[in-house]
Order: structure tokens, then C-alpha cells, then sequence
């Protein structure tokens, strides 16, 4: 089933790109702002949906040549190994550290392992959101 | 982080890489990346040896979840050592042996390799750490990687029966161990093995310390392969067999052992754990001996010899660890601990000649293509080498000299007599079961040689034309030979640096009163009992092997249906019908069902807890006063829940639902919660793309024509639950039962440099949770995806 809507198409080319930026804003405000990599990771689910409503499943598939399944598998990966660092460090598993570093131009910047930990859960909520809707949207 | 605890640690990263190196240099055989590990392994852990007192204990820990009172403790003292040598010594001559035994091109090193290092780490630990848990959980590693290990060749239908097998067994042991460690633990507050032997004095008094032994006795019979649970064994020579070379002779199936060896300070002094253990020890001798003989393959024939060495060291410790009781007198004392040291020295013997033999059994199987007796003969002219190391490795395990071989068979002799000396009772029948089963190991020990090395040639040749191993493929077994050989002329390089700091690891109640052991071992004390008794061994073997037409008649002695292999299958298949009924009566097939379920626990956990608890008050002076937009937003919530009960369309039903989720994400708003109502709003969003997927999918809505008591039954269910769910909501604002934990959060900006609570909670206090959840959602994920994809598969083929 192929349908074509060009006012769909159009302005999903454009929003989209917002929707991802937006995507991105949430993840890493999620430290000290409303956000984190769970809402992150369905707010890119839901710009890729989009594509997928207004394209089809083969166009983005062609599009953004990622496999959703080990995306998944990867984000779970980053998490456990940030966890996995902490005892490299001697803590416990899963202990998170946090710095604040002064960069030229920005000023202070904190650098926190516990947004390390937040990317991985962004991977693995867009990846097995899009394992699922993938699988269902592609069953005959 | 402490060297040791890495040390341990080391094999699990290698296992990391070795996929990586395997795709990349598929030229080079991914064996030699590997087999720099057991060698590095090898030289960290010689650069301790010798253990020699107390003072030369190392011990390290590493904290892993201190809030549980579980860390990575290592004690490395003798026993420990002697095993963690023995595990990277023979890994080093497997992997080395593996690299010219599997072929780069045809086979799948990369997971051979990985479950190997998997099983060398796990082993390492298990035979290093402290803490019972960590113990525990290395062991089922072992467990595990052994699994791996034998279903390497998974397409085989055997492979994977004998994997299942061994798992299975292996598996339940190890749970009653752990079971009886935490018995232990109840009894005295500790994980720590060293912590448990000092307190082992009142131990004894504690009503859970029988049934304690008990169970972890059960763990180190499984995993030692010990009667009646000695049938995983055989089965798991469908692994290849460097496999059954390390992990099924050398190190794996001595790791019950070692948790017997292990656990004597605490238990050796009751006449329960010493008998049960010398029994168990010498009926599985026995009968692993008698059963060998039966054997027409070669690998069979190993696997119970394995079985019944096993035994031989099992029970030696058993007679053993009767030093340790309170009234054996010093002499006595000291002449029971005689069996230990002989244990100790067999143990290291067995794993020697037995690998030699696997080995030399895996250079038969892949040059000629069979392992059967009976395609086999006459083959000492075409395979001169393979013929002197099977001399070697078999006339040692007869105990014939000059092989190593013969002082431990020696020593176990004299063990068994001094047992008989100075305990009262039917104690002969010990001397006399160990001679009856040396003499059943000697017959073997000669089929091994003679009847495939000598003869005739076979009526129904091999499948390849014989011929000598390449070199490669010689190097392991003939060091493993030169090392039996050695044992005999040498044996004193193990008595004083290793024997004698494990035996005081072992018994060391009895070191103390008896100021050290002397441990003395030389190949000939003049003509003793136990000469004569190794004569007699040999006498009597050479006429049964010559009789042997006779043995071959015994071969179905045992009819199947009366045999333990048997039992097993049938409790397999029983419990898999069992449960499969079961499951049967409530996996109905029908959502509403299972909504029932779902809710009506929820109905009686959530509800019986407001019950239990006592939450069940309330208190509503407190309250804000309900503004209009409040009033609106709720009556259209109700409002939009009703429509979606009573409409006939699923268009407007959805509609309506993602209304109710958008108009709750308005509540949060208003009530100053940003972070749900971002996630409700996405959710919703999301939620209803997947409805609109599949939408194509859904029959229409139609008047369900359900029986009466169903119908109740929903109305029950459906009303329990917003009843309790209400209620949770009004208990939470009352004067609660405990104190509130939500001070803590709040210094989130100090502790974990976030100011936004949430977060903070999700990826740091709360760490823990958020990864499991992910993983969780993850494994749905990969549910959903397998239903949709292969359901449909499956169904086509069904």
C-alpha cells in the first residue's frame, strides 16, 4: 500500500529535523531540566514514526540504514559498561561520578558519567520502540 | 583493584576480543591469540608458589555489592594455588592441542574460544574467591560454559541431549549447594569460607548444620560426577574433545572436589560428612571401574574411568577428614591425614595421565575417524608415538610403575589400609573395594592398550587409513607424558611446596595438634601390604583381561529399563508433561482471561498490602481546594472513559482512550510534574501511531456472547481494581505508616550534581533499576519481534 501526500511530505521533511532537535535538547537537558534519554529516545521514535506515516516503511528503511535491534543491544551495552567503569574506578557497579570543568567561550560545564548512562537507555528505548514498530508495520 | 581479582578477570575480556580477532585475522588461528592467555595466567600464578605457611596467604577483595555484604574476596593459599595452576597449566597444552585438533576453515573458533576462556575465568574464580555467593555464581559459570562447551557441535542431536544433561544436573546440584551455603550463613552471619572455619568449633550445635552439609555434599557429588549422578559425564564426551580433556577430567569435574577439600575445616570432624563422602567415594569407584570395562568406545571408556578416578579421590578424602574428628587420637590422627595428601597427589596425577589420554584418544578419532574398539587394532607399527604416550598415560593410571601413577595408587592403598588399622567396624571392606576396583582399572587400563594398539588388524577398517599424528598435535600429550614419568622419579617437587600447605588448608585442626605434617612420597618403602596388593592387581587383572570374551557378556549386565539414564529421561519427560497440562489450564488463549489474572493480583497484593500495613486511613484536611479546571479535566476524563466502554466504533474507542492519556498529561501539568507529562504526551503519541499499525489487523466489534458467571467475574475483577487503585491514591496523601524516603532525593543537586529529581532518581540513586528496565524493554522488544516474525513462520510449518 503506497499513498502519496505531498503536504504531509513536505512538512515532514521539515519537521522532523526539529522533532530531532528537540529529541537531542531532551536528552541531554534531562540532567537538570524536564527530559532524559527515556523521553529522548520516544521523541525520536515518534520523528522516525512520522517518516514512516508519511513515506513508507521501505523509503526509511533506504533513508536511515540503522538496525534497530542492535541499536537496542548497543544501548544496553553503554549502560552496563558505564556501570562496569565505576568498578574499574574501585566503586560499586553503577556508581556515577560528576565534575564541573571550565571550558573557553561556554564557561562552567558539568561533565556527569550519569548522562553516559542516560544514552544508553535513549539507544536502547528508540531501538527496541522501533524493533516493534517495525516488525508490525512490515507483517503481511 | 586488586591483581588477583583482575588476574581472574583477565580470561572474561580476552573472551571480548577473541571475536573481534577471529573476523579480522581469519589467517592466523585464533588459538594462538588465545593460548597467550593461560600462559600469562600461568607465570602470574607461579610467581606465588610456593604457599608455604600461614604468612604467604594472600588476600584480596574488590567490592562488588557491599550494601548485600557481597565482594569479590579472594584467598589464594595452597589449595587454591594447586588448582589455579592446574586450571592454567593444562589450559595452556589444551588450547595449544585445540589449535591443530579444529580446523580454522570448517569450525567456529570464535565460540570455542569464547566459551573456553568463559570456562577458565569462571573456574578461576570459583576456586579462588572467599565469599560463598561469588563462589556460587562462578560455579554455575563453570556450569554454563561447560554447557556451551559440549553443544559446540550443536546440529548433533547427541551434542545437545548430553549438553541439556549435564546442565541439568550439574545445575540442581549447585542449587542445593547454594541453598546449604545459605543455611551456613543463617547459622553463622557470614559468607566468608575462612569466617565459617573459625567459627566451625559452635557450628556443629546449629540445628541447620546437618541438613547444611547435606545439601552442599549434593552440589559436589553433581558436579564431580559422583554415583548416582555420575551419567551426565559420559554423555558429555559428545563435546570435542580437548573439551573433555580440560573441562571433563582435568579442572570442571574437580571442582566438587575442591569444594569438599574446601569445606573439611568445617564439616571433617562428623563421622556424616567422612562416611557419606568415603561411601559415595568408593561405590562410584567401583562401579565407574566396572562399567569402563563395558565400553566399545574409547571416549566412553574414558569417561567413566574418569567417573571412577573421581571416586578414588573422593573417598580418600572422605577417609581423610576423619583426622579431624574430636576423638581420634594424635597418631591416628596423623595416619588418616596420610589419605589427604594422597588425594591431593592424585588428583594432580589423574588430571596428567587422563589428559594425556584424551588426548591421544582425540588423535585416534581425528586421524583415523572412529573411536570403537572394535574398528581398532594393531595399530603400535603405523602410530609409534600415539602408542608410547597411551602406554604411558594408561600403565599410570593402572598404577604400575615407573609411572606417577603407581606411588598415588600406592598411597591410596595405604590410605584405605590405615583407614581399616585404626576404625572399628565392617572398615576391611575399604581395602577391599579399592583392590576389587584397582583390578577392574587394570583390565581397562590393558583394553586401552592392547586391543587398539596391538592385534590384528580389524575385519571393518577405519574410515581414513592410519597414520601418525601431526607434530603439533603430539607436543601437549607428550609433555603430560614426560611429567607422569616424572612424578615417579621426582614426587618429592609436589610433597613439600604444595602437598604438605594444602593438606594444612585442609585439616587444619589436625596440622596444629600434630605440630605439621611429614610428607614424605617415594616410589618404594620395601615390601609392604601394599606391594602386595598391586601384585595381586595385576595378577588377577592380567587373567580378567585375558578372560575378557567373558566380560564382553557382562557389557548388558544391567537391563535399560532398570538403568539411572533411563530414570532420568523419564523424569524429564514426565515433568515436561506435567507442566505442560498445567500450563495448558490457565494459558487459555483468550486477552480477557489474562486480564483477569493480571488484575485480580493485583486486587490481592496491592489491597492485601493496604490491609497488612495498616495504610488504610485517611486524611483530607490537608487538601488544596479542587479548582474548576480541575472539575473540568476529571468529569472529562470520566466522560471520555464511558464513551470508550459504550461506543461500537474501535476508531472512537481509540480516540477516546488517547484522550484520557492526553487529558492526564494536562493533569500533570497543572500539578507541576514536567517530566510525566512529557512522557505521557510522547507515549500517548506513540501509542496511538501503533494502534492506527494495527488497526487492519482487528476484527470488528461485535456483541460478545460470554456466559454469565464470566461476566460477573469481569465486573468483579473491574471494579476490585479501580477500588484498590482509588484507594492507593487517597492512602497516599495520609499520615503514612513509615517515614518518607523523598528527603533523600532531594539532595539530588549535591549528590548526584543534577537538579532535576527524576533524572537523578532514573540514572543514578535508582542506577539499578533503570538498567534492568531497560533490559526488560529490550527483551519485549525482541518478543514482539520473534512473535510477529517467526510466529507466522512457525504456524506455516505447524
Amino acid at each position: 500500500m503506497r499513498f502519496t501526500n505531498v503536504i504531509l511530505q513536505t512538512a515532514t521533511k521539515v519537521i522532523v529535523f526539529i522533532i530531532l532537535t528537540f529529541a537531542l535538547q531532551v536528552l541531554f537537558s534531562g540532567h537538570h531540566n524536564p527530559g532524559g534519554g527515556f523521553v529522548g529516545g520516544l521523541v525520536t521514535a515518534s520523528a522516525i514514526i512520522l517518516l514512516m506515516l508519511a513515506y513508507d516503511s521501505r523509503t526509511v528503511r533506504d533513508v536511515l540504514p540503522v538496525h534497530f535491534r542492535r541499536l537496542g543491544a548497543f544501548g544496553i551495552l553503554i549502560a552496563v559498561l558505564t556501570g562496569c567503569a565505576a568498578m574499574l574506578a574501585g566503586s560499586p557497579f553503577l556508581d556515577q561520578v560528576f565534575s564541573h570543568v571550565e571550558l573557553p567561550l561556554i564557561g562552567d560545564m558539568e561533565l556527569a558519567s550519569a548522562i553516559l548512562f542516560d544514552v544508553g537507555v535513549f539507544f536502547t528505548v528508540i531501538g527496541t520502540t522501533m524493533t516493534i514498530i517495525s516488525a508490525i508495520s512490515e507483517d503481511e | 583493584m586488586s591483581p588477583i581479582v583482575l588476574a581472574v578477570f583477565f580470561p572474561f575480556v580476552s573472551a571480548l576480543i577473541v571475536p573481534i580477532l577471529f573476523k579480522v585475522l581469519r589467517r592466523i588461528h585464533t588459538g594462538w591469540f588465545v593460548l597467550a592467555v593461560p600462559v600469562l595466567l600461568f607465570g602470574f600464578f607461579i610467581r606465588f608458589y610456593p604457599i608455604d605457611g600461614p604468612e604467604d596467604i594472600v588476600v584480596q577483595s574488590a567490592a562488588w555489592i557491599p550494601r548485600l555484604d557481597i565482594e569479590f574476596a579472594i584467598v589464594l593459599d595452597s589449595l587454591s594455588l594447586l588448582f589455579a595452576l592446574l586450571i592454567t597449566g593444562m589450559g595452556c597444552l589444551v588450547v595449544l592441542y585445540s589449535i591443530f585438533y579444529l580446523s580454522k576453515e570448517r569450525e567456529a573458533l570464535h565460540n570455542f574460544y569464547v566459551y573456553l576462556l568463559l570456562f577458565m575465568g569462571s573456574m578461576l574464580g570459583a576456586v579462588l574467591s572467599d565469599h560463598m555467593l561469588v563462589l556460587y555464581t562462578f560455579w554455575e559459570l563453570t556450569s554454563i560454559s561447560s554447557f556451551l562447551l559440549i553443544a559446540y557441535w550443536y546440529q548433533r542431536r547427541n551434542s545437545r541431549y548430553g549438553a541439556l544433561k549435564s546442565l541439568l544436573i550439574t545445575m540442581t546440584g549447585g542449587f542445593a549447594m547454594l541453598l546449604g551455603m545459605l543455611m551456613l550463613r543463617a547459622a553463622t552471619g557470614t559468607y566468608s569460607i575462612r569466617g565459617t572455619i573459625a567459627l566451625a568449633d559452635t557450628l556443629a550445635e546449629h540445628p541447620l548444620f546437618v541438613p547444611a552439609m547435606a545439601l552442599i555434599l549434593l552440589g559436589a557429588f553433581a558436579k564431580s560426577a559422583q554415583f548416582p549422578f555420575h551419567i551426565w559425564l559420559p554423555d558429555a564426551m559428545e563435546a570435542p574433545t580437548p573439551i573433555s580433556a580440560y573441562l571433563h577430567s582435568a579442572t570442571m569435574v574437580k571442582a566438587g572436589i575442591y569444594l569438599v577439600a574446601r569445606l573439611t575445616p568445617i564439616f571433617g570432624g562428623h563421622p556424616e560428612w567422612s562416611w557419606s563422602i568415603a561411601i559415595v567415594g568408593l561405590l562410584t569407584l567401583l562401579w565407574g571401574s566396572f562399567t569402563a570395562i563395558r565400553q566399545v568406545d574409547l571416549k566412553a571408556m574414558l569417561a567413566f574411568s574418569t567417573v571412577s578416578q573421581l571416586g578414588l579421590i573422593m573417598s580418600l578424602l572422605g577417609v581423610g577428614s576423619m583426622a579431624l574428628a574430636p576423638d581420634a587420637a594424635n597418631g591416628q590422627a596423623v595416619l588418616l591425614s596420610g589419605a589427604v595428601a594422597a588425594a591431593l597427589f592424585h588428583l594432580v596425577n589423574h588430571s596428567i595421565f587422563k589428559g594425556c589420554l584424551f588426548m591421544v584418544i582425540g588423535i585416534l578419532d581425528h586421524e583415523l575417524g572412529t573411536r570403537d574398539i572394535r574398528r581398532l587394532g594393531g595399530l603400535a607399527a603405523v602410530m609409534p608415538v600415539s602408542f608410547t604416550l597411551t602406554v604411558i598415560g594408561a600403565f599410570s593410571m593402572a598404577g604400575l610403575p615407573p609411572f606417577g601413577g603407581f606411588i598415588s595408587k600406592e598411597m591410596f592403598f595405604t590410605g584405605m589400609l590405615d583407614a581399616y588399622r585404626t576404625l572399628e567396624g565392617w572398615t576391611l571392606l575399604l581395602p577391599a573395594v579399592a583392590w576389587l576396583a584397582s583390578v577392574l582399572t587394570f583390565v581397562y587400563c590393558m583394553i586401552l592398550v592392547f586391543r587398539v594398539f596391538t592385534g590384528p588388524k580389524p575385519e571393518e577398517l577405519p574410515d581414513k587409513p592410519p597414520h601418525e599424528a601431526a607434530f603439533g598435535m603430539l607436543i601437549s600429550p607428550s609433555v603430560l607424558a614426560a611429567a607422569v614419568v616424572l612424578l615417579f622419579f621426582a614426587p618429592n617437587v609436589l610433597s613439600g611446596t604444595i602437598l604438605k600447605p594444602s593438606m594444612r588448608a585442609i585439616l587444619p585442626q589436625a596440622a596444629e595438634a600434630a605440630d605439621g605434617f611429614h610428607v614424605h612420597l617415594a616410589p618404594w618403602h620395601g615390601l609392604t601390604t601394599e606391594v602386595g596388593m598391586t601384585a595381586g592387581v595385576v595378577l588377577a587383572g592380567a587373567y580378567l583381561y585375558r578372560r575378557r570374551h567373558w566380560l564382553e557378556r557382562v557389557r548388558d549386565f544391567v537391563p535399560w529399563r532398570w538403568t539411572l539414564n533411563r530414570l532420568f529421561d523419564r523424569t524429564l519427560a514426565g515433568m515436561e508433561r506435567i507442566s505442560l497440562k498445567f500450563t495448558r489450564f490457565y494459558m487459555t488463549g483468550f486477552t480477557g482471561h489474562y486480564y483477569a489474572y493480571i488484575f485480580g493480583f493485583l486486587i490481592l497484593l496491592a489491597g492485601g498490602a493496604l490491609l497488612a500495613l495498616e495504610a488504610w486511613q485517611f486524611d483530607f484536611s490537608d487538601n488544596a481546594p479542587v479548582e474548576l479546571y480541575e472539575y473540568a479535566l476529571g468529569i472529562s476524563i470520566v466522560a471520555s472513559a464511558v464513551y470508550m466502554l459504550f461506543t461500537r466504533s474501535r476508531i472512537a474507542s481509540i480516540i477516546a482512550l488517547s484522550a484520557i492519556g492526553y487529558l492526564v498529561a494536562l493533569l500533570f501539568i497543572i500539578f507541576r510534574a514536567p517530566d510525566l507529562a512529557l512522557t505521557q504526551f510522547v507515549v500517548e503519541t506513540i501509542s496511538t501511531a501503533l494502534f492506527l499499525l494495527c488497526f487492519v489487523f482487528w476484527p470488528k466489534l461485535k456483541d460478545e456472547d460470554v456466559r454469565m458467571p464470566f461476566r460477573v467475574t469481569r465486573l468483579l475483577v473491574s471494579v476490585g481494581t479501580g477500588a484498590v487503585v482509588t484507594l492507593i491514591g487517597l492512602a497516599a496523601i495520609a499520615p503514612r505508616p513509615f517515614e518518607s524516603i523523598a528527603r533523600f532525593f532531594e539532595n539530588s543537586d549535591e549528590l548526584a550534581g543534577a537538579r532535576n529529581i527524576v533524572n537523578a532518581i532514573l540514572v543514578d540513586f535508582r542506577g539499578f533499576d533503570t538498567m534492568l528496565e531497560i533490559v526488560v524493554l529490550f527483551m519485549a522488544g525482541l518478543g514482539v519481534y520473534s512473535l510477529i516474525r517467526f510466529g507466522r513462520e512457525g504456524r506455516k510449518d505447524g
